[in-house]
């Protein structure tokens, strides 16, 4: 029985909100560890693909596989991780519709709780698929000129907006009947962003409304970001852009994700 | 304290519609602080809509409630330091073990890193759950999981708890041992609303009982009043030779004075037992005759007959729309 005489608050702190946040994130790193095969896609799709576009495009594109190397890495990385937010949703989805989901609604917590929980768990997702894209790199003979220093930034500079774009496919994620629909929404948001972009080939090549779109689109400016940082350890405008871009996103989705979220109580 | 409050809970007119279904249709309830309240209806009465506005999960379309004098739309987080909630599909999380699951709400709850590992402990003695503390939960069984269920909502040992259908689904043992401890609960001073379809889970745990069909409260009061609104119950007798059926129907309508019904295929004979006392004597009559019995049984009145007397009409004929409203239900969750 409760004794004390502290007055109720029905306001959570923003305290609060992080504490219980990180809590969350907890719950999401024990799931990871109680199911490593879900780590499957993000182990094995940096290195799948990292071999076959290497390969394919770095003759065509470069001349050789060697110069090939600085361009198609920063993109690779960014694909990769961006393809990996997507299911954050898809699994938010399906995490959403068992009865423990129940249970967190009626504590005392705050409410954007289960949700930012759950996309903090992730970025260990994109931890490790930044860590092994790096890896395939250097053991195809990629020797960033930025250094060690300045790789480790270019993959927390991915990370962040990685965590910031799931709130995207989160949103996706709470108002979606199905997970696989979740899946089917992202598929068609992510594949005209990633691939209409610098990523593989320099978007002179391309037709001149095609390239104005590379050139707008925020993931050509996260990608020229990362090749800053790697290939010349210089930070510019592209990842200031990149920043205020995912910032953006955060301020715009996380209000609609919780709200769509109470709203399906 | 915050729980001076005479009532724990008082809802009043509460509706929820799903599509054109109305689950919920203006339900009226008081629970008296420190009490077990039970509301006892078929599956899709609205028992589970009806818990779950009351605990801040579902908005209702009209009507308020107050848990402990708090709003439950206006003060709903002011309300969720007030309840545990115990649902119907076991809120835990089924991929981590009984440790990780009580860890998590307790630190959710505010409880410091080595506090909250104390209280699961402490939790998982309490409703022996030991094995379950190290393996994922999925491994065990359905009432290991709604224990679980039930001692994460005493971990802020709230003065309110809602158990929705708390040992659907459970062997008669395990049923035991949970109406065991909802009654310590309430030795320890919280308030128990919980939802069940069976009728002697009623009368064993609760103090009132609301009886709520097609989302209105049909009848509510104390347990006696409510066994005394739905009659007594009746005598089942089985003679040994069938040609002695109606010689024993002559009998126990003499000793019993009541009208009783005849089943000659079965050679079986039921009467209305107001007074359990005649009882010995009708036997003794039937044995002087030179009757012999094959059975003799008493039955009390079911959840069937408690329906068919309050609302004029069974539970069986609702099956079919029951089922539906069941999945409206699921999909409003």
């Amino acid at each position: 029985m409760r004794s004390n005489t502290v007055q109720l608050s029905n306001r959570s702190s923003f305290g609060q909100s992080i504490r219980n946040s990180l809590t969350m994130a907890y719950r999401g790193l024990l799931k990871i560890r109680r199911t490593p095969e879900q780590l499957f896609d993000v182990t094995l799709q940096p290195i799948l693909f990292t071999l076959m576009f290497t390969y394919i495009f770095g003759g065509a594109i470069s001349g050789d596989v060697a110069s090939y190397l600085p361009v198609i890495i920063p993109g690779i990385l960014v694909q990769t991780v961006i393809t990996t937010s997507v299911v954050t949703g898809v699994q938010l989805r399906e995490d959403m519709d068992k009865g423990v989901f129940d249970r967190f609604k009626s504590l005392p917590i705050a409410r954007i709780a289960p949700l930012a929980g759950a996309l903090l768990a992730d970025t260990i997702r994109y931890t490790i698929a930044t860590t092994l894209t790096f890896a395939m790199g250097y053991v195809m003979g990629y020797r960033p000129e930025g250094g060690l220093g300045f790789v480790v930034l270019a993959a927390l500079m991915v990370i962040v907006c990685a965590w910031a774009i799931s709130w995207i496919f989160a949103f996706f994620g709470v108002i979606a009947r199905t997970a696989s629909s979740v899946q089917g929404i992202s598929m068609m948001v992510l594949f005209p962003l990633t691939f209409l972009s610098n990523a593989f080939v320099p978007t002179a090549t391309m037709p001149r409304w095609l390239q104005w779109f590379a050139d707008v689109n925020p993931i050509s400016h996260l990608i020229s970001a990362v090749r800053e940082l790697t290939n010349s350890g210089t930070a510019g405008w592209d990842m200031v852009i990149s920043l205020i871009g995912a910032a953006v996103i955060v301020a715009i989705f996380a209000p609609i994700t919780v709200r769509a979220y109470m709203r399906r109580t | 304290m915050i729980v001076d409050n005479e009532w724990a809970v008082e809802a009043r007119g509460l509706v929820k519609v799903f599509g054109d279904n109305r689950a919920v249709d203006g339900v009226d309830l008081n629970v008296r602080a420190g009490s077990i309240y039970g509301v006892l209806g078929p599956n899709g009465a609205g028992k589970t809509t009806t818990i779950r506005m009351l605990a801040t999960l579902l908005r209702p379309d009209a009507g308020s409630a107050r848990i402990f004098g708090h709003d439950v739309t206006k003060e709903s987080q002011v309300v969720r330091q007030l309840i545990g909630v115990t649902g119907q599909y076991a809120s835990v999380d089924e991929s981590l073990s009984a440790t990780e699951n009580l860890i998590i709400f307790s630190r959710l709850l505010g409880l410091g890193r080595a506090e909250a590992k104390r209280k699961a402990v402490e939790l998982l003695e309490e409703f022996g759950l030991m094995e379950a503390a190290k393996r994922p939960l999925k491994n065990f069984s359905g009432g290991m999981r709604r224990r679980l269920d039930l001692a994460a909502s005493l971990i802020a040992q709230p003065p309110l708890i809602f158990l929705d259908e708390p040992t659907t689904g459970l062997d008669p043992r395990t049923r035991a041992q949970m109406w065991e401890t909802i009654r310590r609960l309430v030795k320890t001073g919280s308030t128990v609303l919980l939802t069940t379809q069976y009728l002697d889970e009623a009368d064993q745990l609760a103090d009132r009982i609301a009886v709520i069909d097609r989302g209105h409260v049909v009848a509510e009061g104390t347990v006696d009043e409510l066994k005394a609104s739905v009659g007594t119950s009746s005598l089942h007798l089985r003679v040994q030779q069938t040609q002695d059926l109606e010689a024993a129907r002559r009998i126990a309508e003499r000793v019993l004075r009541v009208q009783t019904s005849v089943s000659s295929e079965a050679a079986k004979m039921t009467a209305p037992l107001a007074d359990a006392d005649l009882t010995a004597d009708l036997l003794i009559a039937l044995r002087e005759e030179g009757i012999r019995l094959a059975e003799v049984s008493v039955q009390k009145p079911t959840l069937d007959e408690v329906f068919l007397t309050i609302t004029g009409h069974g539970v069986k004929d609702e099956t079919a729309d029951s089922a539906e409203s069941k999945e409206l239900e699921a999909a409003g969750v």
